[in-house]
């Protein structure tokens, strides 16, 4: 041809992208739903695994063999009939002290109130139960028993609005809030106790009057686990609707994820941290009534155990989440109940469940980083090298021109 | 996740007796199987003649075993029981007093195979005990502490308990006698009558010897509480104290305390000398092993063993630690005195007239309440001499 730009346009072969999908067909389907829920539990799992295994080079440092420390671990918390109720028995409590942190923990606030909570609940189901007379009284059992859980699970509910309100009106940090919160409860209980609420027949150990055996709350039927089993299931899966599917939920949900959208949306922060606070400490009140119902028959100091301070630490292995928190309270009961075989056969201290507790803590708290990433993400495999292609940015245009000048 | 500060864990010399008696356990066990095993094929199965099971014994603590006070002197008895021959002894440690300690004797029951249970805190008789033992009535449960009502609580439950408040008089009287200042202090946990009656024996031992001295009492609220324990001490010494003396769970933590701020102190529970090599006067010890032991041949025996269980100086249950370096020869003597009046019956610690630190006459001029006296267990009191209230 004679001279001129060639209209051609030059080829550019493209060189093989890595191919991205696009956000919207990831996230959506089947196969995600799958993904998503293999995440909550493959993850959690996995933590668990590590943890069992951090626990065994512990172990074996101390000298012990770590394989039969698991077997024993198994036998004392599931292996037999007996360990199985010993498990729920421990398993009955936490379940509802775990809510008080479990709730607060949607809404993007660390509670730790749940022993404060629990402790002034099983003083006000004793004082309710006194106030109605006992077993003399004159009262029916079920009036006496209602009277006793609902004035527990109040006041618990109060013990943590009180936190709530402070945190939603006045900015106050609610996790040292609560945290000194349960010192003033212990210090509330003990002065009570020992002083207006006291039998005169309990000499060597301040307690309430006792409730009455009448009054007692009895066992489920066929199981030597008492009903505060049944109430922590049914309390857990009531939060869990509650916090999932309502719009209360959703509006409480959406103050955890981000509160300035939720301000600016005009919802209610305020009165939803005191409800959800409130609700939260309700259930651990609960389970300071049952205590108290169930196991004591009246309140003393008997009644701090710990079982507050336990049920955070099952609230955050169940990141928040109710239904999570039945299970994860199993396994903790399991590894409490598993504790005292620990000490009988192996002579190790008692502090070892607590490691173990405190090893897991970390495993879960470390496995955060691995939810809704795929193992290719994190770099976990090498990738294999594809066959040479270079970008295109490098790739040698051929001449435009062809012809001399 | 507990949040009780715990102090710190130090092995006594005591476990490594026990552990040396496990371990021959063991190899004995081992031995006689390898010989079992071996001699199997040859000899006919009816003329051996088998030894019969060692009975298996639980204890089970409120705290830790290396507390160097009231868990210890549990855990010392409890080795002391464990050199009986036919005897084997499971342990369990840091069991609160709610269900978990039901479980626990549950446990012991089922997977151990134990017949005999000493649960040892206090709070453990109501309602757990008197629980488990309508449930288990072959087993035995002996609490320590309890008040045992029979008809009222089931046959298998006995409580066994000891008069220290005898030992703390004769501890007073060595600290009413090496004091210089004549202030003798007390860190109590809590205003019950076992609590009160020490303080006042504390006092009147003291003030038998040396008129001048007084006790000041410090209430810390509860059982295991280091920080209050080390504040009160702090403060007792800052107003003049010198010899202190306890009554909480474990006294390790002012036994140290009072070691570095050089005064005098007299033990509680166990002893704590190792802890106070120049200030440890004397203690008030419990003597468990023997107790436990007497329970043991009582059981194996087929013997009826009495449901409720005291006894004091003469009967072995409480004993004195070793004098320390800083008693003089003539403190030791009027202490003797006194223990040997003990010993022989003749010492009554109540004896009127008394009267309270408000001035009320407690008990009249002419009027003994010896150690078995009932109105004791409700002492709600303190004698002239203390300083402090009950309330």
């Amino acid at each position: 041809m004679g001279v001129g730009v060639s209209l051609e346009p030059s080829k550019v072969v493209p060189a093989p992208a890595a191919r991205v999908a696009p956000i919207a067909e990831v996230n959506v389907g089947l196969g995600a739903a799958i993904r998503g829920a293999m995440g909550s539990f493959t993850v959690p799992a996995g933590a668990f695994v590590v943890a069992l295994l951090l626990f065994g080079v512990f172990i074996a440092i101390t000298g012990r063999n770590p394989l039969a420390v698991y077997y024993q671990m198994y036998r004392g918390s599931f292996g037999t009939a007996f360990s199985i109720q010993n498990t729920l028995v421990r398993a009955a409590p936490l379940m509802l002290t775990a809510l008080a942190t479990a709730l607060p923990l949607r809404l993007g606030l660390v509670g730790l109130g749940g022993e404060g909570a629990m402790v002034l609940g099983g003083l006000g189901a004793a004082a309710a139960a006194v106030f109605m007379g006992g077993s003399v009284g004159g009262h029916s059992p079920m009036a006496v028993k209602c009277a006793m859980l609902v004035a527990g699970a109040a006041i618990g509910g109060v013990w943590i609005a009180f936190a709530g309100a402070l945190r939603a009106f006045r900015g106050v940090n609610e996790t040292i809030c609560t945290l000194l919160l349960n010192y003033i409860a212990i210090a509330l209980l003990n002065h009570i106790v020992e002083g207006p609420l006291r039998d005169p027949a309990s000499l060597n150990k301040p307690s309430t009057l006792p409730i009455g055996d009448d009054n007692m709350i009895g066992n489920l039927p066929g199981m030597d686990v008492h009903w505060g089993l049944a109430w922590g299931v049914g309390a857990c899966l009531l939060t869990w609707v509650l916090m999932n599917r309502t719009t209360f939920g959703f509006a409480a949900r959406m103050v955890g994820g981000n509160v300035r959208a939720a301000l600016l949306n005009g919802l209610p922060v305020g009165r939803l941290i005191v409800v959800a606070t409130f609700i939260g400490g309700a259930c651990a009140g609960l389970a300071g009534s049952i205590e108290v119902a169930a196991i004591h028959g009246t309140a003393n100091a008997s009644l701090v155990t710990g079982y507050g301070y336990t049920g955070v630490l099952v609230a955050f292995i169940a990141r928040g989440n109710p239904l999570a928190v039945i299970p994860v309270s199993l396994l903790l009961g399991g590894i409490g109940a598993s504790g005292g075989l620990l000490q009988r056969v192996f002579d190790l201290p008692d502090a070892t469940v607590n490691v173990l507790q405190g090893i897991l803590f970390l495993s879960i708290l470390f496995s955060e980083t691995f939810y809704g990433r795929s193992l290719k993400e994190l770099g976990l495999f090498k990738r294999r090298p594809t066959p040479a292609a270079p970008p295109p940015a490098l790739q040698k245009q051929p001449p435009a021109v062809e012809g001399a000048l | 996740m507990m949040m009780r500060s715990r102090t710190e864990n130090t092995a006594p010399t005591s476990t490594s007796t026990y552990h040396r008696t496990r371990n021959a356990f063991r190899i004995v066990s081992i031995a006689a199987l390898a010989l079992a095993a071996s001699s199997l094929p040859s000899s006919p199965l009816t003329s051996r003649a088998v030894a019969a099971p060692p009975t298996t014994v639980g204890f089970i603590y409120v705290g830790p075993k290396t507390d160097y006070g009231y868990n210890q002197a549990h855990a010392e008895g409890a080795a002391a029981l464990a050199k009986v021959p036919g005897v084997k002894i499971r342990e369990e440690e840091m069991v609160p007093e709610t269900v978990a300690v039901q479980k626990t004797m549950e446990s012991m029951i089922n997977l151990d195979g134990a017949t005999l249970l000493f649960p040892t805190s206090f709070g453990y008789f109501d309602p757990h005990i008197l629980k488990e033992a309508q449930k288990n009535p072959k087993v035995t449960f002996l609490h320590c502490g309890g008040l045992y009502v029979p008809g009222k609580h089931p046959e298998n439950v006995g409580s066994y308990f000891g008069y220290i408040d005898e030992a703390q008089y004769v501890a007073g009287i060595v600290a009413g006698l090496t004091t210089k200042s004549n202030k003798l202090g007390f860190i109590a946990a809590k205003p019950i009558p076992q609590v009160l009656r020490n303080i006042n024996s504390y006092t009147l031992g003291a003030r038998s010897v040396n008129p001048k001295a007084t006790t000041s009492v410090i209430f810390t609220g509860d059982w295991s509480m280091p920080v209050k324990e080390a504040e009160a001490a702090n403060s007792l010494i800052d107003q003049g104290v010198d010899v202190l003396t306890s009554h909480v769970d474990s006294p390790k933590v002012l036994t140290e305390l009072a070691e570095r701020r050089g005064v005098f102190v007299t033990g509680y529970h166990a002893n704590q000398s190792a802890l106070a090599p120049k200030g440890y006067l004397t203690g008030a010890e419990w003597n468990w092993g023997k107790v436990y032991k007497d329970y043991f041949e009582w059981l194996q025996a087929g013997k009826s063993y009495p449901h409720l269980l005291r006894g004091g100086l003469k009967e072995g249950f409480v004993k004195m630690s070793p004098y320390g370096k800083a008693v003089s020869a003539a403190t030791k003597k009027k202490a003797d005195d006194a223990k040997a009046k003990f010993m022989a019956g003749t010492m009554v610690i109540y004896k009127g007239p008394i009267k309270d630190n408000t001035g009320k006459v407690v008990i009249p001029a002419g009027t003994e309440e010896k150690q078995t006296d009932v109105a004791l267990e409700k002492m709600d009191y303190l004698v002239e001499g203390v300083v402090g209230k009950t309330h």
